[in-house]
């Protein structure tokens, strides 16, 4: 693996800094990797959810307790989670998501633009700030100052990997 | 034979151990809980629909040490139906998904759910993978329940068959910021945020 690929890996070992205990996911190819990482990792509790919402609550329970939890998820899964953000704006729970873009470069698959061109706009109506990564280069950093933000300020915190960053979906086999 | 669900609720939580914490779902079953007597382990829930049993995984998930109650109705366990799937992979020993079903939306007015037409949440929470599957329907299975939750077993789910009346309203705390800080630090967890990074 390159370099420039192994990015999941920084994302991975920004969890193990900030001490993330859940990892909650709805599978994307664009986790994998960092799926695979945390999966391997015994002190990370990997939570597979049948929706994207689950892991919003699942991380607020997870804050009550005193752990910390991260969300996994692809930009389709941000429009599953609209309600359940109210849960930590009203709460003010710490809420780290970690958002692989679809429909916004390269893509093959028209279904997936409708959710994908409005991301910015639903994060930022749900009060999360948003930080956005398109190269390997601005992935430690971002992820780093994303911890502090949801963490350290109590908020929803969104870092959002661009399609450019993960890559070309190969359709054929 | 059905249960009252202001009695049912405290029979489950009479001499409560401090080391349970309690999630009930909006509306009728946090009315419920805040009658039986506030607690600051108690997280009530004003919104969220949907989300009151995973927020008692990640609870127990955190907090092993502890017991986690989550006691919700029939139509907040349906609109988040996947977290059973969820729960019965995770299985944590310390979580119990108690559901009071009257088989109508009371808050509401008194329109039918899904398990008043049929549908069978103890053969779901059964199917997800979930070994201990209760269905009580009487006081003496309901002081069963109450003991379980006394002790650290395994992952329970239990169907309580309430009876289709609302009680009045007894409305607990509502500020989302209070209600989180009070749990935490009745558990000896800060107020605010620190980092460890």
């Amino acid at each position: 693996m390159t370099e420039q690929a192994d990015w999941p890996d920084r994302l991975y070992d920004t969890f193990k800094r900030a001490d993330i205990r859940q990892v909650a996911y709805v599978p994307d190819a664009g986790h994998a990797r960092l799926i695979d990482r945390c999966r391997a990792d015994p002190q990370i509790r990997d939570v597979v959810l049948t929706t994207e919402e689950e892991g919003v609550a699942l991380a607020g329970g997870a804050w009550l307790g005193g752990e910390r939890a991260a969300l996994l998820m692809q930009s389709s899964g941000l429009g599953n989670c609209v309600n359940m953000l109210s849960l930590a704006r009203i709460c003010r729970f710490p809420l780290l998501m970690l958002i692989t873009m679809r429909g916004e470069w390269e893509e093959f698959n028209p279904w997936q633009q409708p959710m994908g061109s409005i991301i910015d706009d639903v994060l930022k109506l749900c009060e999360a700030e948003i930080y956005r990564v398109r190269t390997p280069e601005e992935v430690a950093g971002a992820a780093e100052r994303a911890v502090r933000c949801a963490f350290g300020d109590e908020r929803i915190t969104a870092l959002v990997l661009s399609q450019q960053l993960i890559g070309k979906k190969v359709w054929t086999k | 034979m059905k249960l009252e669900r202001r009695a049912a609720m405290a029979t489950l939580l009479a001499d409560r151990a401090d080391e349970l914490l309690v999630v009930p779902g909006l509306g009728s079953t946090t009315w419920d809980l805040v009658a039986a007597g506030d607690n600051d382990r108690n997280f009530y829930l004003w919104g969220a629909m949907g989300g009151a049993a995973m927020i008692g995984l990640g609870l127990a998930l955190a907090q092993p040490a502890c017991r986690v109650a989550v006691i919700t109705g029939d139509g907040e366990m349906l609109m988040g139906l996947g977290a059973l799937a969820t729960i019965g992979i995770q299985r944590p020993k310390n979580l119990a998904v108690i559901v009071f079903d009257n088989g109508v939306y009371g808050e509401t007015g008194m329109q039918p759910s899904a398990t008043q037409r049929g549908v069978d949440l103890i053969g779901v929470a059964s199917a997800c993978g979930i070994a201990t599957c209760l269905d009580v329907r009487d006081q003496p299975a309901l002081a069963d329940l109450a003991a379980r939750l006394k002790r650290h077993g395994e992952t329970l789910f239990a169907r309580v068959l309430i009876e289709p009346a609302e009680p009045p309203r007894m409305l607990p705390l509502r500020d989302g910021v209070e209600l989180k800080q009070r749990f935490r630090a009745a558990l000896g967890l800060s107020s605010g945020a620190k980092l460890r990074a």
